[in-house]
């Protein structure tokens, strides 16, 4: 029997108040929250949490932006700015671990906060899936894909920025499905062209996009599911499968998708 | 005698020239900010033994990678012949390190085969350069001089290569007629000393002083061009991959000044703290306009890099047919540096010539077509950082010239007023959670 439920999401000042600790923050971002299409990952990962019974609560309107774009744009003032305000927050609630579906939020938490004393454990969603399948918490064992074949695109600030090849392969690799790579993948994949700010500008002069030139990676392996690990790179994906006339053919999920998809959720 | 008189002469002259390029380098080197403080000395040597004496990361590439590899492992083996011949330069003795016996047969033997594997290698890429159309070889900053001094360095490698097999070559026939003992074993070599069975003693002799004079000197001469050709790499690659940045590639560096402002303007009693001895700083100027304002570590970067394109062929900017070429932010350091470096150390840092770094020669558009997706910096063969330095200058366009992309502008804005890049309201930051159902099984 299946019963529709509706997603209660626990927010942290309400677990604070009655002296509650859960044992993750999730860190939704500014993508999570307010891109219409990111927003289903959003919505798709809180089911999988929900499902699993974990303990987790999200900042909701006490959260802000990371400051990773601001930085990596060259507003350094801006970025510390939002880091310490953030800090001070999570620290507020005695944060311990954080899960976030950002790699950009993955990076600048683990990598950069620790300059302003953030102690706290930083954990990105495909690390946090690939852990509970390991520990058979997770079981994606459906044939929801088993017909399909996905192609994995690597966010570079998992990838190259932080050497997470494994974890998000791990976790597709859990449903049954025909995985194939791309010919540039891994440590040698082409970025989708929105980092270090370029999601937010007109690209400068060039011949090409940088987005097409990635999305033709993906018609090369004939896939016809993309799958993603970032909200740029879902973006940016999205748009190149539809500059293409290819958006009803392949589809692009957030691996959070895929899973929550396999668990019929 | 007079042999060893001459070499010591040109030995002087050698580390003469040497140390006086030495002096003016680390003069330029003062002139950069500090990078970072050399600390993990286990994790320098590790990768340091990793990347540069295991060539890993040129092996990203493998058929080419592994023909570098090759010349540069033959390098470091012909390097014990090389201090051999100072010895017997100096002294007056013939193959001196004889007595280390078999460690000797095996080291020189080893020597003469990568002598010819090196020679052949060298053609190879000689031809690869001049007549094979490679495209990251390509591009506006690979002027004609730049492919004459790749092609030179090639060259006197080269001449160094023939010059190493003609001396042993011709040690052999010149020993064995004058009846000397042959010290260590010669497999290349011997095969070429038996092709000239006829000579006289005489001829073997001046052959054989002849190449190792030409070698010799050829190594001395190679050793004082090397500072002033992108082919420093052969000294500078070694130290730059030890001084590595050894964080992770996401991680930018802290700017601890803005550090400081922030924290007085979120906790106001702290600006009543006093400040601590000597932390009044001069005033600094946020990123890097020009080159006194790229760290030690950049410009060591600079002189380490031998233009091999690997980061530009694989940056996505400069795939897609924009200006930014990763190498060309590189070079450009190097460039300015010895035009306005020099004149700095003479005439004080005020110094100005109404250039620019950012501006003369590298530009905004460059600069803003990065991805920051660290492609280049994952592909460089000994670790340069490409894009810490395009992010120091766009520090400085940003803090100091308040000159971003009007659409950065706008998100910077949207950042300060509602905490997102996007203009909505920070309290509605929940409404994605609003009416999310699930089946429950």
């Amino acid at each position: 029997m299946t019963t529709q439920i509706k997603v209660e999401v626990p927010l942290m000042a309400d677990l604070f108040a009655k002296g509650e600790k859960p044992e993750y923050l999730f860190w939704v971002g500014s993508a999570g929250a307010f891109d219409d299409r990111y927003k289903k990952v959003t919505q798709a990962f809180v089911k999988i949490l929900t499902h699993l019974g974990i303990s987790y609560a999200v900042l909701g309107t006490e959260e802000s932006s990371s400051g990773d774009v601001a930085r990596r744009a060259g507003n350094e003032m801006l970025y510390q700015m939002q880091a310490l305000m953030n800090i001070e927050i999570l620290e507020g609630y005695e944060v311990e671990k954080v899960i976030t579906c950002d790699p950009h939020v993955f990076n600048t938490f683990k990598n950069e906060y620790t300059d302003y004393g953030a102690k706290f454990e930083v954990i990105h969603h495909s690390q946090f899936l690939q852990q509970l399948i390991d520990e058979g918490k997770l079981n994606l064992d459906s044939d929801v894909f088993k017909e399909q074949k996905i192609t994995y695109h690597d966010p570079c600030y998992l990838g190259r920025a932080n050497g997470e090849y494994n974890a998000p392969r791990k976790v597709l690799g859990a449903i049954p499905s025909n995985l194939i790579e791309m010919k540039r993948n891994k440590s040698f994949a082409l970025c989708c062209g929105a980092g270090g700010g370029q999601m937010f500008k007109e690209a400068e002069k060039g011949d090409k996009e940088v987005f097409i030139e990635r999305t033709e990676d993906v018609l090369e392996t004939n896939a016809n599911i993309v799958a993603t690990a970032c909200p740029y790179c879902m973006v940016m994906m999205t748009d190149g499968l539809k500059y293409k006339n290819k958006n009803e053919e392949i589809k692009n999920y957030d691996i959070a998708e895929l899973v929550a998809m396999s668990l019929k959720l | 005698m007079i042999k060893q008189i001459l070499f010591a002469i040109s030995l002087l002259i050698t580390l003469g020239v040497f140390t006086y390029t030495s002096l003016k380098l680390i003069a330029l080197f003062k002139l950069t900010k500090p990078a970072f403080a050399v600390k993990d000395l286990g994790k320098r040597i590790a990768v340091t033994l990793k990347v540069a004496f295991g060539q890993t990361k040129i092996m990203r590439r493998p058929v080419i990678g592994f023909m570098h590899a090759l010349v540069w492992w033959g390098f470091l083996v012909i390097l014990v012949g090389s201090i051999e011949m100072v010895i017997d330069g100096l002294f007056g003795t013939e193959r001196e390190l004889g007595f280390l016996g078999i460690a000797y047969d095996i080291i020189f033997a080893f020597g003469d085969i990568f002598a010819l594997v090196i020679a052949l290698l060298i053609v190879a890429f000689l031809f690869r350069r001049i007549a094979m159309n490679v495209k990251r070889f390509g591009g506006v900053e690979m002027k004609h001089k730049s492919h004459v001094d790749a092609n030179i360095a090639l060259s006197i490698i080269l001449f160094l290569m023939i010059t190493l097999l003609g001396m042993n070559t011709f040690y052999l026939i010149d020993a064995g007629l004058a009846g000397h003992e042959i010290i260590g074993i010669y497999p290349v070599s011997q095969i070429f000393a038996s092709w000239f069975g006829g000579m006289s003693a005489e001829t073997a002799h001046l052959f054989h002083e002849a190449n190792w004079w030409g070698h010799i000197l050829g190594i001395f001469f190679f050793a004082n061009y090397l500072p002033y050709s992108k082919h420093f790499h052969v000294f500078m690659s070694v130290p730059n991959v030890f001084f590595s940045n050894l964080n992770p590639l996401g991680k930018m560096t802290n700017m601890e000044s803005i550090t400081k402002e922030v924290k007085l303007m979120m906790d106001p009693d702290a600006a009543f703290a006093e400040p601590t001895e000597g932390e009044e700083e001069a005033i600094e100027r946020f990123g890097v306009m020009d080159v006194e304002d790229v760290n030690w570590k950049n410009y060591m970067d600079s002189l380490a890099c031998t233009q091999c394109g690997r980061c530009t062929s694989v940056c996505p900017a400069n795939l897609t047919g924009k200006l930014l070429s990763p190498r060309k932010i590189v070079m450009n350091v190097r460039e300015r540096m010895k035009e306005k470096g020099p004149a700095l150390v003479k005439n004080g840092k005020d110094w100005t010539d109404n250039k620019a770094l950012l501006g003369d020669y590298i530009t905004a558009e460059e600069l803003w077509a990065c991805t920051t997706c660290n492609a280049c910096a994952q592909e460089c063969p000994i670790n340069i950082n490409q894009p810490a330095i395009i992010l120091d200058m766009r520090r400085y366009i940003v803090m100091e010239e308040s000159a971003a992309p009007a659409e950065l502008n706008s998100i910077f804005s949207n950042i300060e007023n509602n905490g997102a890049p996007w203009q909505f309201a920070q309290d509605d930051r929940m409404l994605w959670a609003d009416d999310i159902t699930m089946n429950q099984m």
